[in-house]
C-alpha cells in the first residue's frame, strides 16, 4: 500500500514546476512587495509571511532540478535538498497563511504570478503528506459523501420541497435538455437556503429552463483548495458528467469564488479537455439576463451599502462590472471600498483557510483588513456574492462586535424582481 | 655638440656657458621655462639657475638600441637658437653614435674611455629597447645590446630612458613582439632609472629632466617611472577641447561639423584621457601646436603598449576584441548548452510526471491518522 | 603587470571572457526556463491572452496609490536607480562607443555632466535601497547572500566609473581598470543571479498577463 512520502512530494514539485514558474522565480529581486500586499502579512507582520517566501521549498526544487548553477550548487554542498520536516514548517504558511487571492499576484512589480505557485506547490505538499487535518476532512467527504460538508442528497431534497410549498415555484431535478443546470454549494444549502429560492425566482420569472441535478450538487472543490489536482479532477468529473448528461448549454457557479475558478478555469484542464457547455458565475448569468432585458426590478435599498468583491471573481475571473450593473439596479446609496474591484482585499478565509481549523486564529487576525476598509466607509449593508466569504465576514463582524448585515447579491436582486408577464412557466 | 673637449669637467656649467657666449638673459629664459614646464613657482627660477651654474659639466653616454633616431631628431630638430641646444652644450656627450663624429673603434674606444674615466658618476641615456629572443636582432661593434646595456649600467650614476621604446619597449615590444624586446628597467634592476618616455619625448621634457638631475638630483617619478613634473597631468585634463568633451560633443568622423567645429575627438580615438605628458601645454615645434590642435587625437605615444591599444582611431573605452563575433560564437554556445540543458529538464519533468501516483482520500487520511 | 597593462587586459582577453559567458549565459538560461514548457489550456478564454501579456508588460511600471504609499522608498528609490542605471549605462558617450563596437550601431549620448549627474543620484539610490534592505524586516528577512552580491555587483561598476572619470583614488587607467572589470564582473554574474529579472521580468509579466487575459481580468 502507498503512502505520501517527501518523495512523491518532490516529485510533484518537479512536475509542477513549469516555464512561467521558472520565469518567475527567476525574475524576483526579493523587493518584499508581495508582503504589503498580502493581508496575512499586513495583519499579521510576520516575514515568514511573505507571499513568495511561502513558495522557498518549491523555488529550491527549481533551481536545484532545473537550473544549472543549482545543480552545480547542489554537487558542491552548497545547497541543501529540501527535508519533510521544512514541508511541515511550510505547511502552516502555505495552506492557514495564504488565500489564494492573488493581491500578491497584482501587485509584484516584476509580473509573478504567486498565487499559481502557491497552488502548484499545495499538489507538493499533499503528496507529501502535509496537508491539513482540515481540508483532508473536507476532501474525504466530498470525494465520499459529494459535499465537504457532508450534505446528502435528501437534506437538498427535503429543502427543495420546502421552497416548493412556500413559494409555488418548480425546482426541477434532472431535467434534460434545460438551459441551466444550476450548482450549489454546501455552504448556501446549509446557511443560506434563501439563495435557491432566488435563484429559482429569477430564472424562472425570466423564461428560462433550468435544473438542478440530483447526481452531483456540489459546486464547490476541495480538490482545488487542497492543492490535489486528482482530488480536484474526481469532483470536477461528477459536475461535467451531470452537465453532459442532461446536455445543458451552461453550467450555473453558485455564490461561491473558489467554485467558480475550480470550474471556470481549472475543470477543463483537469479532465484535459474543453467543455461541451459553458461555465458561468451566477453573477454573470444574472447580468446577461439584466442586458437581455429579462431582470428587471423595482424598488431601492435605502441603506448605504457597498461590495465585497470574491477574489476569484474579480482577480482569478474577471467579474468586476457585473455585480456593479446589478447593484446600481437596486441600490441608490452604493459606495466603494477604499480598494475595490481588483485591489479588493480578501476576506481572510478563502482558498481552503475557512476549512481549515489550524487557521482560525490567523484567518481573524486578516479579518481586520476587511474591518479597516469598512470602519472607512460607516455602511449599514455589505453585499458580497461568494457565500465562503459571507461566512468569513459575519463571523469576523461578530467577533469584532460590529453591527453591519452581510446578503448575497442574488438574494437582494431577487427582492426587487419585477414579475415578467409568461415569465413564469 | 662639443666632443673631446679637453678636460671639460673642470668647468662649471655657468663658466662654460659664458665661455660660449651665451648671455645672462637667455639663461635665465631658459631656467624661467624649466621651471615652468616642471611646474615649479617661479621663485624657484634663481635657485634653478645658481645651481645650474654651481653644475660641473657630467659626462654622458647615449646608448641606442632596437629605435628609429626619431628621438634624437626630436632633440636635434628643435627651434634654433635652441634652449635644448643650451643644455647640450652643459653636458658633455661622449658618446652617441648617431651625433658623434668618430666612427668604428675610435667611436666604441671613446664610450670605453668615458665609462672607465668617470665610474660611478656618468650619465647613461638609453633610447631603444633592447631584444631578448636572440643577441643577434641588434648589435654595436659586435656587441649585443643586452651586454653593452649591462655594461654601461654598471658604471651610472643613472640611467635616463630616453623614448617609450627605451621606457616600456615601445614600437619593437607591440604585438607580437618578434624580438622579444623589453624596457631598460626590465633589465636594470640595481640603478636609478628615469623614464622619459614619447614616440617622441618632447625636447624641453628632454632636457628638462637632464637640468632637473643636474640640479636637484632624482626627479620625483610616478608609478611608471616618469618625471611627475612633466607626466603628472594628462593630455584629456589640459586638452583646450576639453570643454566639448563635456558637453558631450564628439567628431564622428574627420570631416564632419564637428570636426570643423573642433569638438571632442574622443569618439574617434583619442587616448588623452590615460595618457600623461605635457603636449597640451608643452607642445611642439616651438610651441606652435600639439596633435590635437591639427585635429587628430591622441595616440597615447607616452604609455605603455601604446600601439597596442585597440587600435588609434577606436574610441578608448572599446574592448580591443572582436566583440561582436565573440557575442555570436557566444549565443551559439549559449544555444547548445541551453538545447542539452533543456533536454535535461523535459527529461527530467517527464519522468516526474510518470512517476506520479495518484492521490487518493484514503493515503491522506492514512497518513494523516499516523 | 602595470596598470596599463592590466587595462589592456581588462579591454580585451577579460572583456571577452566576460561577454562570452554574458551572452552564452543568457542564452543558455532563457532555454532552461522555456524548456519546461506550458500546459495547453482548455478553459474557454474570456479575452485575449496575448493583449493582457502586452498590458501587464507596461501596466507594471506603474502602480495604485495604496500600494505606492505602503511601498514608497522601494518604488521610489528602484524607479530613480533603474532610470539612473538606464541613463549611465546607454547614455554616456564612452559606453555608447563601447555598444557600437559590440552591436555594430550606436546612438546618440547625453552631455557628461548630465551623466554624471545621474550617476551620484543612482549611487544615492543604491545606497537607500540597500540601508533599506538591511532595516525593513521583510527585506532583510528575504536577503540571501545573492541579493547582496547583485547590489554589489551593480554599485562597484558605478563608483570606479565615476572615480575614474573625477581622478579620485587612484590613477585614471588604474580606475577606468577597474571600471570595465567590476563591469565583467556584473556580465559574468549576471545571466545567474537575480540580474536576470531584466530580461525575464518581461517574460513574467508577460505569462501573468497572459492568464489575466485569457481570464478577462483588467486591472
Amino acid at each position: 500500500m502507498s503512502t505520501l512520502t517527501l518523495e512523491r512530494g518532490i516529485n510533484a514539485f518537479k512536475a509542477q514546476i513549469d516555464a512561467p514558474m521558472a520565469s518567475f522565480f527567476s525574475s524576483c529581486v526579493s523587493c518584499g512587495m508581495c508582503a504589503e500586499a498580502c493581508l496575512f502579512y499586513t495583519e499579521n507582520p510576520d516575514p515568514r509571511h511573505t507571499p513568495i517566501y511561502k513558495l522557498e521549498p518549491l523555488r529550491r526544487v527549481w533551481e536545484q532540478e532545473y537550473t544549472l548553477i543549482g545543480k552545480l550548487k547542489a554537487k558542491l554542498g552548497l545547497s541543501k535538498p529540501v527535508t519533510d520536516a521544512e514541508l511541515a514548517e511550510w505547511q502552516e504558511l502555505v495552506y492557514n497563511n495564504c488565500s489564494l487571492c492573488g493581491r500578491c499576484t497584482l501587485i509584484c512589480p516584476v509580473g509573478n504570478d504567486i498565487t499559481y505557485m502557491i497552488r502548484r506547490m499545495r499538489e507538493g505538499m499533499v503528496a507529501s503528506g502535509h496537508a491539513p487535518e482540515g481540508l483532508i476532512g473536507a476532501s474525504t467527504r466530498a470525494v465520499n459523501i459529494g459535499s465537504p460538508m457532508g450534505v446528502k442528497l435528501p437534506a437538498l431534497q427535503a429543502q427543495v420541497r420546502h421552497l416548493e410549498k412556500s413559494s409555488g415555484l418548480e425546482v426541477p431535478f434532472d431535467k434534460e435538455g434545460a438551459e441551466y443546470l444550476l450548482m450549489l454549494s454546501s455552504m448556501e444549502i446549509m446557511n443560506y437556503p434563501e439563495y435557491l429560492g432566488a435563484v429559482a425566482k429569477i430564472l424562472t420569472n425570466a423564461g428560462k429552463t433550468w435544473t438542478l441535478s440530483s447526481e452531483c450538487f456540489e459546486a464547490t472543490n476541495s480538490g482545488i483548495q487542497i492543492g490535489s489536482s486528482d482530488i480536484a479532477r474526481e469532483l470536477v468529473s461528477r459536475v461535467v458528467a451531470a452537465a453532459e448528461k442532461l446536455k445543458v448549454k451552461t453550467v450555473i457557479s453558485p455564490e461561491c469564488g473558489h467554485a467558480y475558478t475550480a470550474l471556470r478555469w481549472e475543470g477543463p484542464n483537469l479532465i484535459g479537455r474543453p467543455y461541451t457547455f459553458a461555465a458561468k458565475h451566477i453573477v454573470e448569468v444574472l447580468d446577461e439576463l439584466r442586458a437581455e432585458g429579462l431582470l428587471q426590478t423595482e424598488g431601492f435599498e435605502e441603506s448605504k451599502l457597498t461590495f465585497h468583491d470574491p477574489c476569484q471573481l474579480v482577480r482569478r475571473g474577471g467579474v468586476v462590472e457585473q455585480p456593479r450593473n446589478l447593484l446600481n439596479m437596486v441600490a441608490k446609496n452604493f459606495v466603494e471600498m477604499a480598494d475595490h474591484g481588483t485591489l479588493n482585499w480578501c476576506c481572510g478565509a478563502g482558498g481552503g483557510v475557512s476549512a481549515n481549523e489550524d487557521a482560525e486564529e490567523v484567518k481573524l487576525k486578516a479579518f481586520q483588513r476587511k474591518k479597516k476598509q469598512l470602519d472607512e466607509l460607516h455602511v449599514d449593508t455589505l453585499v458580497t456574492a461568494c457565500a465562503n466569504c459571507r461566512i468569513q465576514l459575519e463571523e469576523g463582524m461578530e467577533v469584532n462586535q460590529m453591527d453591519i448585515p452581510v446578503l448575497g447579491l442574488t438574494e437582494m436582486i431577487a427582492e426587487h424582481l419585477v414579475e415578467r408577464k409568461g415569465g413564469a412557466a | 655638440m662639443r666632443m673631446q673637449t679637453p678636460s671639460p669637467y673642470e668647468q662649471t656649467l655657468g663658466e662654460h656657458l659664458r665661455s660660449q657666449g651665451i648671455s645672462r638673459r637667455s639663461f635665465l629664459k631658459f631656467c624661467g621655462l624649466l621651471a615652468s614646464s616642471m611646474a615649479l613657482a617661479p621663485s624657484m627660477i634663481p635657485k634653478i639657475a645658481e645651481a645650474l651654474e654651481q653644475a660641473k659639466r657630467p659626462s654622458v653616454i647615449w646608448l641606442s638600441f632596437q629605435e628609429c633616431t626619431g628621438c634624437t631628431e626630436s632633440l636635434t630638430r628643435s627651434h634654433s637658437p635652441s634652449l635644448e641646444g643650451l643644455i647640450f652644450d652643459a653636458i658633455s656627450l661622449d658618446y652617441h653614435h648617431t651625433l658623434q663624429a668618430a666612427s668604428g673603434d675610435a667611436a666604441e674606444h671613446a664610450r670605453e674611455e668615458a665609462m672607465k674615466e668617470h665610474y660611478g658618476k656618468y650619465v647613461l641615456v638609453v633610447d631603444g629597447s633592447i631584444p631578448l629572443d636572440n643577441p643577434g636582432y641588434s648589435t654595436i661593434a659586435g656587441i649585443s645590446n643586452l651586454d653593452m646595456l649591462k655594461e654601461a649600467a654598471a658604471g651610472a650614476a643613472a640611467i635616463i630612458a630616453v623614448g617609450t621604446c627605451a621606457a616600456y619597449g615601445g614600437l619593437p615590444k607591440a604585438d607580437p613582439n618578434p624580438t622579444g624586446a623589453v624596457s631598460v628597467s626590465d633589465i636594470i634592476k640595481d640603478k636609478p632609472i628615469i623614464n622619459v618616455p614619447g614616440c617622441p619625448p618632447i625636447p624641453v621634457v628632454i632636457t628638462g629632466v637632464i637640468a632637473h638631475f643636474l640640479t636637484f638630483g632624482l626627479p620625483e617619478l610616478d608609478s611608471l617611472g616618469r618625471p611627475k613634473a612633466f607626466y603628472g597631468q594628462s593630455i584629456h585634463d589640459r586638452c583646450y577641447r576639453r570643454p566639448f568633451y563635456e558637453r558631450g560633443l564628439f567628431a564622428e568622423t574627420f570631416d564632419d561639423e564637428g570636426a570643423k567645429a573642433g569638438w571632442c575627438l574622443y569618439k574617434l580615438g583619442c587616448k588623452g584621457p590615460v595618457t600623461y605628458n605635457a603636449c597640451a601645454t608643452t607642445k611642439w615645434n616651438d610651441g606652435t601646436s600639439f596633435p590635437i590642435e591639427s585635429g587628430h587625437g591622441c595616440i597615447g605615444c607616452s604609455e605603455p603598449n601604446f600601439w597596442d591599444f585597440g587600435g588609434f582611431y577606436k574610441a578608448l573605452s572599446i574592448p580591443t576584441g572582436a566583440s561582436g563575433k565573440n557575442a555570436v560564437y557566444a549565443a551559439a554556445a549559449g544555444i547548445a548548452a541551453g538545447v542539452a540543458i533543456g533536454a535535461m529538464n523535459k527529461k527530467s519533468k517527464a519522468e516526474a510526471a510518470s512517476s506520479h501516483q495518484t492521490v487518493t482520500v484514503e493515503e491522506l487520511n492514512q497518513e494523516s491518522g499516523s | 603587470m602595470n596598470e596599463v597593462d592590466f587595462l589592456l587586459w581588462v579591454k580585451g582577453s577579460a572583456f571577452n571572457i566576460a561577454l562570452f559567458i554574458f551572452v552564452a549565459g543568457l542564452v543558455l538560461r532563457l532555454f532552461e526556463i522555456l524548456s519546461l514548457g506550458r500546459k495547453v489550456n482548455y478553459a474557454v478564454p474570456k479575452g485575449d491572452p496575448m493583449q493582457g501579456g502586452l498590458r501587464e508588460i507596461f501596466r507594471r511600471f506603474g502602480t495604485d496609490k495604496a500600494t505606492f504609499q505602503r511601498s514608497m522608498i522601494t518604488i521610489v528609490a528602484g524607479y530613480v536607480f533603474h532610470i539612473g542605471l538606464f541613463v549611465v549605462i546607454f547614455l554616456l558617450a564612452a559606453h555608447v562607443e563601447v555598444f557600437k563596437s559590440v552591436l555594430g550601431f550606436g546612438w546618440p549620448n547625453l552631455s557628461t555632466p548630465v551623466v554624471d549627474a545621474f550617476a551620484v543620484v543612482t549611487m544615492i539610490a543604491l545606497v537607500v535601497v540597500l540601508i533599506h534592505r538591511l532595516q525593513h524586516p521583510v527585506k532583510r528577512f528575504l536577503s540571501s547572500p545573492g541579493d547582496y552580491v547583485a547590489w554589489a555587483v551593480t554599485f562597484v561598476p558605478l563608483l570606479t566609473g565615476y572615480m575614474a572619470y573625477h581622478h579620485l583614488l587612484l590613477s585614471p587607467q588604474m580606475m577606468l581598470g577597474l571600471h570595465i572589470l567590476s563591469v565583467e564582473v556584473l556580465l559574468i554574474v549576471f545571466p545567474f543571479t537575480k540580474l536576470m529579472h531584466t530580461f525575464t521580468v518581461f517574460l513574467s509579466r508577460w505569462y501573468n498577463g497572459a492568464s489575466m487575459g485569457l481570464r478577462g481580468v483588467k486591472s
